[in-house]
């Protein structure tokens, strides 16, 4: 089988390899790839919709229709994995563990037992034994804030520099992820939860789409942005910058829901008690 | 001799994404265990990944983000005329962005996917699990 497969590929790679020959060198301004279309894109970008970042223009413009439904699909993504892994019977029989935050003692718990989940004095903690972690908490405080606000800035910013809605939302994302990893899912659960998420996951898609039925309504074309410039008080121009703007913030709202359901449900394997 | 060499370097990208194509074409088919699998389908599509970034490029280009936009910077007025040679193309870009989100997104899919054939078979292993399947 390993023998084999190493024929196959290799003599798949050569023929990948002849057809290779055929291609234009890298770096060749005259390749097919950038003489048809995206010389447009290149010169009208700004002079159409006011963006100076084409790459921004053309996913959230030219293209909406490929963008919007990449966001349903992360958005389905985030679907298929609550109907697959997600849980509510609690498990059977499994002991908890508890530390008492004073003196560092750690508590286990049988079924059964009364657990003190209400005090102020006792933390539950994973049943893999954690310690006390200080370094790496206090780290996370400082850090995570600005994470956050650089998600914000390439979210908003995403016109004049590299950003967008995708980016900043996985940026946004990844902070959540690592206040999880950092401190434990439960806490993370409390400040984000799953209904929140859910809730997030599908606002963002419905701005999306709801931009683009608000410019149907305009009696234009589905997600013609120009048709909001009445809504913005702008020309047509800048009104397609501004309608970029809140199908990006639509799309950083979807991302980040959708990574954030995407680690809570792995991470516990559908159970949302116990994560990493 | 060096025809060959020269084709070598000057398409090295392409060579770069052959390779990363097949490592993990060759993961994914031949190995055994499911997140071997996977990381092989992450390969694969940082290959095709690269593969369009690197058509995008131009040299003496900048980033497609216009410099001169005209208002704001202090520049100001002059709305130079914009040559497409020196900007690479960002069609390749816009089909990555949304291409990296969708390898997330399918990635987290096929993890879950992982989790429950392993609460099921407790284990990863594909004859394994083949083997689970026939004797049920």
């Amino acid at each position: 089988m390993k023998r084999g497969g190493l024929v196959l590929f290799s003599i798949m790679g050569l023929l990948l390899a002849w057809g290779v020959l055929e291609f234009p060198g890298l770096g060749d301004p005259s390749s097919p790839a950038s003489s048809h279309l995206s010389p447009y894109y290149i010169q009208h970008s700004l002079t159409d919709t006011a963006v100076p970042n084409m790459v921004t223009a053309v996913l959230a413009d030219y293209r909406g229709y490929d963008t919007m439904f990449e966001t349903i699909v992360i958005f389905t993504a985030a679907i298929v994995c609550i109907f697959l892994l997600r849980t509510f019977k609690p498990p059977a029989s499994r002991y908890r563990m508890y530390r008492h935050m004073a003196t560092g003692i750690t508590l286990r718990i049988e079924k059964g037992g009364k657990t003190p989940d209400d005090s102020e004095h006792f933390e539950r903690i994973d049943s893999v034994w954690v310690p006390h972690d200080l370094v790496i908490r206090t780290t996370c405080r400082m850090v995570i804030p600005f994470i956050q606000v650089f998600a914000l800035y390439v979210i908003a910013h995403g016109h004049h520099s590299p950003g967008g809605g995708f980016q900043g939302g996985v940026i946004l994302g990844a902070s959540v992820v690592l206040f999880a990893v950092c401190f434990d899912l439960r806490r993370t659960i409390r400040y984000l939860g799953e209904k929140m998420c859910a809730l997030l996951c599908a606002l963002g898609v419905l701005i999306y789409a709801g931009t683009g039925i608000l410019c149907m309504g305009l009696q234009s074309n589905f997600l013609d942005y120009s048709a909001l410039a009445g809504l913005f008080g702008t020309d047509p121009v800048m009104a397609r910058s501004h309608g970029i703007l809140i199908v990006e913030i639509g799309v950083g709202m979807a991302v980040m829901a959708v990574m954030v359901m995407l680690y809570y449900n792995l991470a516990s394997a559908g159970r949302h008690d116990e994560g990493l | 001799m060096s025809e060959t060499l020269a084709l070598i370097i000057g398409k090295y990208n392409y060579w770069l994404y052959i390779i990363l194509m097949m490592i993990g074409l060759y993961a994914m088919i031949v190995k055994n265990n499911l997140i071997k699998k996977l990381v092989g389908m992450n390969i694969f599509q940082t290959a095709i990944i690269l593969f369009y970034v690197s058509i995008g490029y131009k040299t003496h280009a900048t980033i497609p983000i216009i410099k001169d936009s005209g208002h704001g910077d202090g520049h100001g007025g002059g709305h130079a005329v914009i040559h497409a040679a020196d900007y690479i193309n960002p069609l390749p870009h816009v089909l990555m962005l949304t291409a990296i989100v969708v390898s997330v997104a399918t990635f987290g899919v096929a993890m879950a996917l992982a989790v429950r054939v392993y609460q099921r078979y407790q284990t990863l292993e594909e004859d394994e699990i083949r083997m689970r399947l026939t004797e049920e």
